[in-house]
């Protein structure tokens, strides 16, 4: 067992713990939760060092048999791509266990044992190197989704889960069906294995083939980030989800459909991603705007934030299809910038729930007058989140756009419209919500921040400022790791016939 | 190392002091903190210079790496180079006399603290700005003062016309900030580097028939930048409406400084922008149109903070102007001595709607001169200075601007002197309104509206609807109760900064800018000086004055029988072209017309929607599996997992794809 391994079984072990908690001890479900879920946290620190140190290979390998036949594997490890999510994750989940406190008051350790058993989800995922793992943590992480919305949501929950559930189904069906063709070919779930056959030759795909296999697994990875225009289950997901349910939903499990497509779907099938980037990189252009458009106009705090998220994952799938250092050093940066700077903005719109019982923005008004510190901290990720230079977005933003422009210069000159339009819907949702009079139900309800919120809050505003002026503590591995995707993603018949012209 | 990190620092500090501890704070310790950083900074800025004169070359220093990707190096890095030395005093000594006198003029406001930690934080970036050392650094000052801007126009944030300034504000910077971001991306893949030197150095190389394209578009792009920070034609439309915030801030901010960050920008590019023929006229004729507009309108506003924004923009449409025309020295030498005059106009209208209790619409003035004899005198200043009377600050850099200008167009020379002389008469009416002929006010001081005149515009026989209008500002009930009915002066910590603004609207032409820039600059052609040109100019100036005297003073009925006569060309021009009511109707209402009833009911709830609501229902089967499944009952789903996971392995083994 290494450390890795750990960082799953641990979240495991918690989960079924808090499951198995005698009803009387109910009420120390979240003391519990809390205690674990920031031991796993300290513990995924360790993480960083072996990693770091070599972010183009992979660290804390396991590869052991799992099922003999067919031969599936246990086959995990990190590199500069995956490290962060893994810390992502491990960092959020404490936090939204302090964002549940006093809002959970039903089934209080089934709460925190799903919330454990996302964590157990998501850096499985990130970890795999196993296409079958993979899949089952992919498919293991829509569970406690299900239920977290499910069982705590808001008054649409069944609506809401059902459309999350039949949307990512249809996707996930796709993609197994992707692996298994991959397993009939190669016989193997392994995922380096894979692409070593695939890269160099051994196992040919004709176009045809590779083509529908890309889409198979993108489709997948698409509906999971969203892309446009397969979204529509993401405003609702998020509009009934609870607070902790949204955190983790926006800031790390859509993060999954872009890492699937950054670690599978370019260096498995280079040959077609490059040859499809156009219409992707159009979709992504059209979330972006689109997205931000149908945010100006959204009466509803939550949903805005949820279009906005369609936006800002726009911009991350195109920096992807860039096929460029930039752009994708922009796309891994902007994934963990949009799980810090949107699960804030989750929690404090959280924060306004449980005081007034409404996501309408019109139900607000003049809260700067009565809770300036609320305030201010929205206001910072309000800033973060629109791209402020020095905060953690903007960084995304440029090396996406330069990568971008660098590719294809119309492909920024449409995505940076997106840039103008966030600074439309986040400053007018301020405005709103957060300046002019107070009225009187708003004053009455709307009390100042408290400690413990502000602990939940504080370091992710403490990483938006670290994230956008400290930026080669995080994007050395990332580009590391990034740089070796690239050369994956290089079609091995470009090489041939690159070598042949020579 | 000459540690210029340390400039921008200070102020920093005092916004972080002020802003995490100032709510607690006494008003002292604030002004203290507030004051003392800015006043250190500038102390730091001459320390720093006199050790590093006389500045042939830049004098640059690399600290850290900020971000690396591939080919793409951005370190932070601050460089001085005479160009910045410029920047770096006006900033700095503007902004302390500002500060200084912002101490008095907000004594009374709630906020004290938020204000100066904002101003502070916008010192900042305005010196970040200044003193980055590639575009991207550049930026970060651009944005960061854009943002103050913004919390500043806001200041009073319970006042709905606040707020909605401050986005707008925002927002059309924002349009501004996407043309500067796509040109910062063309100058990477263009050149590898965003670092000034090594653009310029590669830039200066490049032969124009080569690069010419790319750098016509890479300069438009930038334009669009500096149209925006710099309210120019059509990106102006925000800065008459940030006069909403308090009135030192449009002073530092919305004169002096922010808004010249265009021009400094373009000068900053000047090497690029000289290989782009087709763009220089561009900025030229953008400056021009700029110039013209928003001194007309400067001619009919009543609200004398808005007459002096309109002549902001107007001006600022000269240094484009002269950017255009590569007289890049000339529009360096008008940001100077525009900073000094127009934050002394600036300062000293405050100090006038100081001493008239908040009121702001020249038509309640009258005859101030006799109640507030310093604020008239050191105004009178920066009178002279703007009209272009000989030997004053703004003379030297107009007649310098006309002069480039005359040699690039004639036409364009005569439109600008044309626009000299609207230039002279706007202020002079402007001043004649407010210091001379009678008070027109008597009643009204204590009780002034807040007058943001554009909305009461009947002529000048309102004013006693006023005395009903209560201001609800604290103070203002202050000075109501004790009976303080009379303009009175401001405090010495207001007049103090307007007597130094004076003298420098004065005497500081005499200083040689364009020389002494000419090793920041690209070489530029030197013109023979022609006599008549400055004759010309200074007339203008002059006459402009005089015709304002005539109409204000002399014959005050002239005025509304010329503006009966103009009728329907009177309103447009008063109406500020209706620029905002025309974005409004083809920009901004289609727009969010068009996201909610096309794209977000019509494409995402109804097609999208609708499509996956009618798969859901024809696969009702499935939704009514996943209702049966769904029992809440952890151990029953897992069940269906493992029934899953199963059949996709019996699967496996039957499918033939296991070896």
């Amino acid at each position: 067992m290494n450390l890795l391994t750990w960082l799953i079984v641990l979240p495991a072990l918690s989960f079924f713990l808090l499951l198995l908690l005698p009803k009387s001890m109910s009420g120390n479900a979240k003391y519990i939760a809390l205690g674990l879920s920031l031991a796993i946290f300290v513990m995924s620190l360790g993480l960083l060092g072996p990693v770091l140190a070599n972010p183009g290979a992979p660290s804390f390998e396991i590869n052991e048999p799992w099922i003999e036949q067919p031969a599936i594997r246990y086959h995990i490890a990190l590199d500069g791509l995956s490290l962060w999510l893994v810390i992502l994750s491990t960092f959020l989940t404490p936090l939204c266990v302090l964002i549940s406190w006093n809002h959970i008051k039903d089934r209080v350790k089934e709460y925190y044992a799903f919330l454990l058993l996302l964590e157990v989800g998501v850096i499985g995922v990130f970890a795999s190197m196993d296409l079958f793992l993979f899949y089952v943590f992919w498919e293991l992480t829509l569970v406690p989704m299900y239920f977290l919305i499910g069982i705590w949501g808001h008054d649409r929950r069944i609506y809401a889960t059902l459309k999350f559930f039949l949307y990512t189904m249809a996707g996930s069906v796709l993609m197994l069906a992707a692996i298994l063709y991959l397993y009939s070919l190669t016989g193997t779930f392994d995922y380096p294995v894979i692409q070593q056959l695939l890269a160099s030759g051994r196992v040919a795909l004709t176009p045809h083939v590779e083509a529908l296999l890309f889409f198979a697994f993108f489709i997948a990875f698409a509906i999971k980030v969203p892309l446009w225009p397969l979204h529509t289950w993401l405003p609702d997901a998020h509009v009934e989800a609870p607070t902790a349910g949204s955190v983790m939903l926006a800031s790390v499990m859509l993060k999954m459909g872009t890492y699937g497509i950054a670690r599978f779907c370019l260096p498995l099938f280079g040959g077609a991603a490059r040859q499809y980037a156009g219409p992707i990189a159009a979709c992504a252009i059209i979330g972006i705007i689109v997205g931000a458009l149908v945010a100006m106009v959204q009466p509803n705090m939550k949903k805005l934030v949820a279009y906005s998220s369609v936006s800002h994952l726009g911009f991350v799938v195109l920096g992807i299809f860039s096929f460029n250092q930039q752009g994708l050093d922009g796309a891994v940066y902007q994934m963990l910038n949009h799980g810090v700077s949107t699960g804030a903005l989750f929690m404090l719109v959280g924060m306004l729930y449980e005081r007034q019982h409404s996501l309408e923005i019109k139900s607000y008004g003049g809260v700067a007058t009565v809770a300036p510190h609320l305030t201010t901290l929205f206001l910072i990720t309000t800033l973060a989140s629109i791209g402020l230079p020095l905060l953690n977005n903007f960084i995304g933003e440029f090396l996406i756009l330069q990568g971008a422009a660098i590719a294809n210069f119309n492909w920024a000159v449409g995505a940076a419209v997106g840039v103008i339009l966030s600074a439309c819907y986040m400053l007018w949702m301020f405005q709103r919500a957060f300046l002019g009079k107070t009225p009187h139900d708003v004053a009455h309800h709307v009390t100042e921040i408290n400690l413990r919120e502000f602990v939940a809050v504080a370091p992710l505003v403490i990483l938006m400022v670290w994230m956008g002026t400290a930026t080669q503590t995080f994007l050395p591995s990332i580009s590391g790791a990034n740089k070796i995707v690239l050369e994956q993603t290089r079609p091995a018949n470009v090489e041939v016939a690159h070598h042949n012209a020579r | 190392m000459q540690q210029l990190w340390l400039i921008p620092l200070f102020p920093l500090i005092g916004f972080l002091i002020n802003g995490l501890f100032g709510r607690k704070l006494p008003k002292s310790a604030i002004s203290l903190v507030a004051v003392g950083t800015v006043v250190a900074s500038f102390l730091w800025v001459l320390k720093t210079l006199s050790a590093i004169m006389p500045l042939e070359t830049p004098h640059i220093e690399t600290y850290a790496t900020w971000i690396q990707s591939g080919f793409v190096n951005i370190p932070f890095e601050f460089a001085v180079d005479r160009l910045t030395a410029v920047m770096l005093l006006v900033v700095t000594g503007i902004g302390s006399l500002i500060h200084v006198y912002a101490t008095g003029y907000m004594a009374e406001e709630d906020g004290y603290y938020r204000f100066f930690a904002y101003l502070n934080l916008f010192m900042f970036f305005m010196l970040t700005l200044v003193l980055g050392n590639n575009y991207l650094l550049l930026f970060v000052g651009w944005e960061g003062v854009g943002l103050c801007s913004y919390l500043l126009i806001g200041f009073y944030y319970l006042k709905n016309s606040a707020s909605t300034a401050g986005n707008k504000a925002f927002i059309v910077n924002r349009v501004g900030d996407f043309g500067f971001s796509l040109a910062m991306f063309l100058i990477v893949i263009q050149f590898k580097t965003l670092t000034f030197q090594d653009v310029m150095k590669q830039a200066a190389q490049v032969p124009v028939e080569h690069a010419v394209g790319m750098m016509t578009v890479i300069c438009l792009l930038l334009l669009v930048g500096a149209a925006g920070k710099s309210a120019q034609v059509p990106l102006h439309v925000w800065l008459p409406d940030a006069m909403e915030g308090p009135t030192p801030v449009s002073a530092l901010i919305h004169a002096a400084t922010m808004v010249t960050a265009g021009v400094y920008m373009t000068c900053r590019s000047a090497t690029i922008f000289l290989k782009a023929p087709i763009a220089m006229e561009a900025v030229a004729i953008v400056g021009l149109i700029t110039a013209v507009l928003a001194a007309t309108i400067g001619m009919t506003q009543w609200d004398i903070k808005k007459v002096f924004a309109y002549s902001t923009i107007s001006q600022l449409g000269y240094m484009f102007l002269a950017a255009g025309v590569g007289a890049f020295g000339p529009a360096m030498w008008h940001v100077v001595t525009h900073a000094f005059f127009k934050a002394l106009l600036f300062l000293g209208a405050g100090a006038v709607i100081y001493s008239m209790h908040h009121e702001q619409d020249m038509r309640h003035m009258g005859g101030l001169r006799k109640y507030i004899p310093i604020t008239f005198g050191t105004l009178a200043c920066a009178w002279i200075a703007i009209a272009g009377v000989p030997l004053t600050s703004g003379w030297f850099s107009k007649e310098a601007i006309l002069g480039a200008v005359y040699h690039h167009s004639p036409i364009m020379y005569w439109i600008a002197v044309l626009t000299a002389m609207v230039t002279a008469f706007y202020v002079s009416r402007s001043m004649f309104l407010t210091f001379f002929g009678e008070f027109r006010g008597a009643a009204v001081p204590a009780a002034g509206h807040h007058g943001h005149g554009d909305e009461d515009d009947h002529g000048h026989d309102d004013h006693g609807h006023a005395v009903e209008k209560h201001d609800d500002r604290a103070h203002a009930v202050a000075h109501n109760a004790a009976h303080d009915t009379e303009p009175h002066e401001a405090p010495f910590v207001m007049w103090g900064p307007l007597a130094v603004l004076a003298a420098l609207s004065i005497v500081g032409g005499f200083f040689d800018l364009p020389h002494f820039l000419e090793p920041a600059l690209p070489p530029a052609e030197h013109v023979a000086h022609e006599a008549w040109l400055e004759i010309v100019g200074s007339a203008a100036g002059i006459l402009g004055i005089v015709i304002a005297h005539i109409m204000y003073v002399a014959k005050p009925e002239m005025p509304d029988a010329l503006t009966a006569k103009l009728g329907g060309l009177y309103r447009l021009v008063y109406d500020k072209y209706r620029v905002d009511e025309a974005y409004d109707l083809t920009i901004v209402d289609p727009l969010i017309g068009g996201s909610r009833s096309f794209l977000w009911k019509g494409l995402d709830a109804g097609l999208i929607d609708g499509m996956v609501n009618g798969a859901g229902s024809t696969a009702r089967l499935v939704g009514g599996f996943a209702r049966w499944i769904q029992t809440g009952n952890m151990r029953t789903y897992g069940a269906w997992v493992l029934v899953g996971a199963v059949a996709v392995l019996a699967y496996l083994g039957i499918g033939g794809g296991v070896r």
